[in-house]
């Protein structure tokens, strides 16, 4: 491995700050290991919220004519789920893995903007926050996290509840833009020297992608909530009928921005499942350009199908046709995928680790989600399963299937990575055959109840259509899948008792980061290395003719890193600050509105003239 | 377009590109998708306007229902020397980069002086618009022609706006000495972020005030 000498030329006098701890630390850095974690522990907080509104759900529905919940905190709480689900827990865990092992996997020593990384999380976290203090006033958003005009329109929403959607959403959108810069860029231009774009691991390949579907697919929907703010709280009639406005419209910004969306959300954990199949399989990716490419194209029709979310609307033949087809060849790329997964495994030395179960069990799920999908490509079959449970079994298939059990078995894979300690074996495989049965029980009966006719979005239903005993079944599935999760929390806990004595390369990795010691040390390398192939650590350690040396901590003297800052943090207070005063009085509004842009100028200013 | 190989070789990239100057390209991107969206939206509402016969209209004059005679409210040869300017303003903004980054001082400040002026007459220019629509009777919840007007080139003044700080800000530092030529990137990143709202302008410009 050879240093670039340019990097040794440059290195200033300043030493490499010390490891600091305490809470002040935490806000102030721009570490982006410490940035990753405080995205994954926020993000899995959230989840976990999530989680508990779906379980709420599940008990109301457990039986027929249930008053366990009222109609209005159903309708509350399954709005809550969706958006928590998207917004505040698959994407932010997406954005742990991006900010913790991009820089590792393509051999940097943090992210191109370190400061925009923090202001992204804590924006990230301060809308979190805000769009689940509706609850607070007893008015969480309770429109679906579609927010169809015209259940948003001022006139059958009175109340706060679509006000704190709809700001939220664009906060939260804001902290995703900066970060998809920051990424794009991270991925272009910090690459180690030999890293061409087609070495890169296939997890930085999609979570690139993911940053051009963020950064095409943020602004639309930016757009449709500004006008929805507008109409809220301007008297604009952007959509309302009455006005002369199209609730169509809505639908169409939405979903532009909405199917994207749902490759944001699949194609990171497609990246951490190519990781993972490998290394397990002791055979490199099956089809690495085919892999690239296929997810390229998904991108890309990505932006073409967005009305099959449409079709009951009565778009006509032609529209119909046009969207069914692109919908229909979206299946041509992920099934290339998947092959490519199998051939990956096939014929591998197939070690069967926790990862491991995680990134099979996910293509068995994800194949099943996807078969589904074909179906509701179709506008007649459309027609039948649309606003039924049939949709409901598809999507979470995907993305719980999907997003979650890749998800799960990154943070088994690269938990020593993250923390020097390995997470415990027996526990990780109790935890997956729980998940496993349990999202089973959960969703499958779904696809029956749904093509039995049962709506979504409707808080009970009457006995006697059939649907009480799936509907049995699936609330004790749901309630496995909670146990599944406290299982993996007792694992945490367990582990994090355990001394931090992970060696770097567990699994025997083929990737930058398994070379160096785990956790890395703040500067990442001491040396930037040089890389000659797509498996760099393997073609080292055939080199060596065996395992190598275990990496030593070394002294990052001489190595610059940049300072930590809390000009990001406060910015991310002016930014929310904006949001929520426009939320109050129109005069309190107006003066807090001033006083927020203020703060975040000054905080801007700050933060572009302090020395990085 | 010079690169300063001060800066590259402080921080040697893969593209050889300087981060800063990737991520306002990057930035420029994805802002054209915002625009798209606005500038979609007026298109979709244009023609529903003069169908729901609500004026006052952009290019057709309007008697309402109480006998009130409304002109076309759109004041075309205004808004083409605030257009012109604006059209102007990159040149010099060119002038005053290039000046910049040959270490020439005055072309510099001239440059961007002027580049600042034209802007500030933009916004001035928009402002003295929206308030002679709203004394004619145009408010944004008058009609879908005041909602989707007001909203597009409303976001666009604010990029203007913002334009015209950011300039403010690095003329002071060319004032004070400090954009040295190895700091060109500086005024370069403002100065692309300046075409863009230039060029949305080109597209808005035909879009709103000379399409019928």
């Amino acid at each position: 491995m050879a240093t670039s000498a340019v990097d040794h030329a440059h290195t200033h006098a300043s030493a490499s700050h010390g490891p600091s701890t305490g809470l002040w630390s935490w806000i102030t850095t721009v570490d982006h290991k410490r940035i990753g974690i405080l995205y994954g522990a926020t993000a899995f907080v959230f989840f976990l919220l999530g989680g508990i509104e779906a379980l709420l759900l599940r008990i109301q529905l457990g039986r027929p004519d249930n008053t366990f919940l009222s109609p209005e905190l159903y309708n509350q709480l399954f709005t809550m789920h969706g958006t928590t689900m998207i917004f505040l827990a698959v994407m932010p865990l997406s954005a742990m893995y991006f900010n913790f092992f991009i820089p590792l996997l393509i051999g940097a020593r943090d992210v191109a903007f370190p400061r925009l990384n923090a202001f992204s999380y804590w924006v990230f976290l301060l809308g979190g926050l805000f769009l689940n203090a509706s609850f607070l006033f007893g008015a969480a958003p309770n429109q679906g996290w579609f927010g169809y005009a015209n259940l948003t329109s001022k006139q059958f929403s009175p109340g706060l509840n679509v006000d704190f959607w709809m700001l939220g959403l664009q906060i939260l959108g804001i902290a995703s833009l900066a970060a998809g810069v920051n990424f794009f860029v991270t991925v272009l231009n910090l690459r180690a020297p030999g890293m061409k774009l087609m070495r890169m691991p296939m997890f930085v390949w999609m979570s690139f992608i993911t940053q051009i579907l963020i950064l095409l697919a943020f602004p639309v929907i930016t757009v449709a909530l500004i006008l929805l703010m507008f109409d809220r709280f301007f008297g604009t009639h952007f959509f309302v009928p009455s006005g002369g406005g199209d609730p169509l419209l809505w639908q169409h910004l939405f979903w532009i921005f909405g199917h994207p969306e749902v490759y944001i959300l699949i194609l990171p954990s497609f990246g951490i499942v190519s990781e993972i199949l490998p290394v397990f399989s002791r055979k490199p990716l099956f089809g690495y350009a085919a892999m690239v490419f296929s997810g390229a194209f998904i991108a890309f029709l990505g932006f073409g199908v967005w009305s099959h979310h449409m079709f009951s609307t009565g778009m006509g033949p032609i529209a119909d046709t046009v969207f069914s087809l692109t919908t229909m060849l979206i299946a041509v790329p992920t099934g290339v995928k998947i092959f490519n997964w199998i051939g990956t495994i096939w014929g591998g030395s197939v070690q069967f680790r926790t990862p491991m179960y995680f990134a099979v069990g996910f293509i068995a799920m994800f194949i099943m989600g996807g078969l589904s999908g074909v179906m509701h490509a179709s506008p007649p079959a459309d027609l039948q399963q649309t606003d039924s449970y049939f949709v409901v079994a598809h999507f979470h298939y995907v993305l719980f299937g999907g997003s979650i059990f890749a998800l799960t078995g990154g943070a088994y894979y690269w938990w020593p990575k993250m923390f020097g300690r390995l997470l415990d074996e027996t526990l990780g495989k109790v935890h997956f055959w729980l998940m496993l049965i349990g999202f089973n029980l959960t969703f499958f009966p779904m696809h029956i109840v749904g093509l039995l006719g049962m709506p979504r979005r409707v808080y009970t239903y009457p006995a006697g259509l059939g649907f009480d005993i799936y509907n049995q079944i699936e609330t004790a599935g749901a309630l496995l899948l909670g146990v599944a999760f406290l299982v993996f929390i007792a694992n945490v806990l367990k582990t994090w008792r355990k001394p931090a004595n992970a060696p770097a390369d567990p699994w025997n990795g083929a990737t930058l980061e398994w070379a160096i010691p785990s956790p890395p040390q703040e500067f990442n390398f001491p040396e930037v290395p040089t890389v000659h192939s797509r498996d760099p650590l393997w073609e080292l350690k055939r080199e060596h003719g065996g395992p190598l040396p275990e990496p030593q901590h070394v002294s990052g003297a001489g190595i610059h890193m940049p300072n930590p800052s809390f000009w990001p943090a406060l910015a991310a207070v002016g930014v929310v600050a904006v949001f929520v005063s426009l939320m109050t009085s129109h005069r309190t509004g107006a003066i807090g509105v001033a006083a927020a842009i203020s703060l975040l100028f000054f905080s801007v200013y700050n933060w572009a003239f302090e020395p990085a | 377009m010079s690169h300063d190989t001060a800066h590259a070789l402080e921080h040697p990239t893969s593209t050889g590109l300087d981060n800063r100057k990737l991520a306002i390209w990057t930035f420029i991107g994805s802002e054209c998708l915002f625009f798209a969206s606005l500038i979609s939206t007026y298109l979709v509402y244009r023609p529903k306007v003069l169908q729901r016969g609500i004026g006052p209209f952009p290019h057709e004059a309007w008697t309402s229902p109480t006998g009130q005679h409304f002109e076309p409210i759109l004041e075309i040869k205004l808004v083409t020397i605030g257009t012109a300017l604006l059209l102007f303003s990159s040149l010099f903004v060119v002038i005053g980069l290039n000046g910049a980054q040959r270490g020439k001082r005055a072309q510099m400040l001239g440059g961007l002086g002027a580049t600042i002026l034209c802007g500030m007459f933009f916004v001035g220019m928009q402002v003295y618009e929206f308030t002679h629509f709203v004394r004619e009777g145009l408010k944004l919840q008058t009609n879908m022609f005041g909602a989707s007007f007001f909203t597009l080139t409303g976001f666009h003044g604010t990029h203007v706006t913002i334009g015209v700080i950011w300039l403010i800000t690095i003329f002071i530092l060319a004032l004070r000495g400090q954009l040295p030529k190895e700091k060109a990137l500086n005024l370069e990143m403002a100065a692309l972020y300046w075409h863009f709202v230039d060029v949305v302008w080109i597209v808005i410009f035909p879009v709103v005030y000379l399409m019928k």
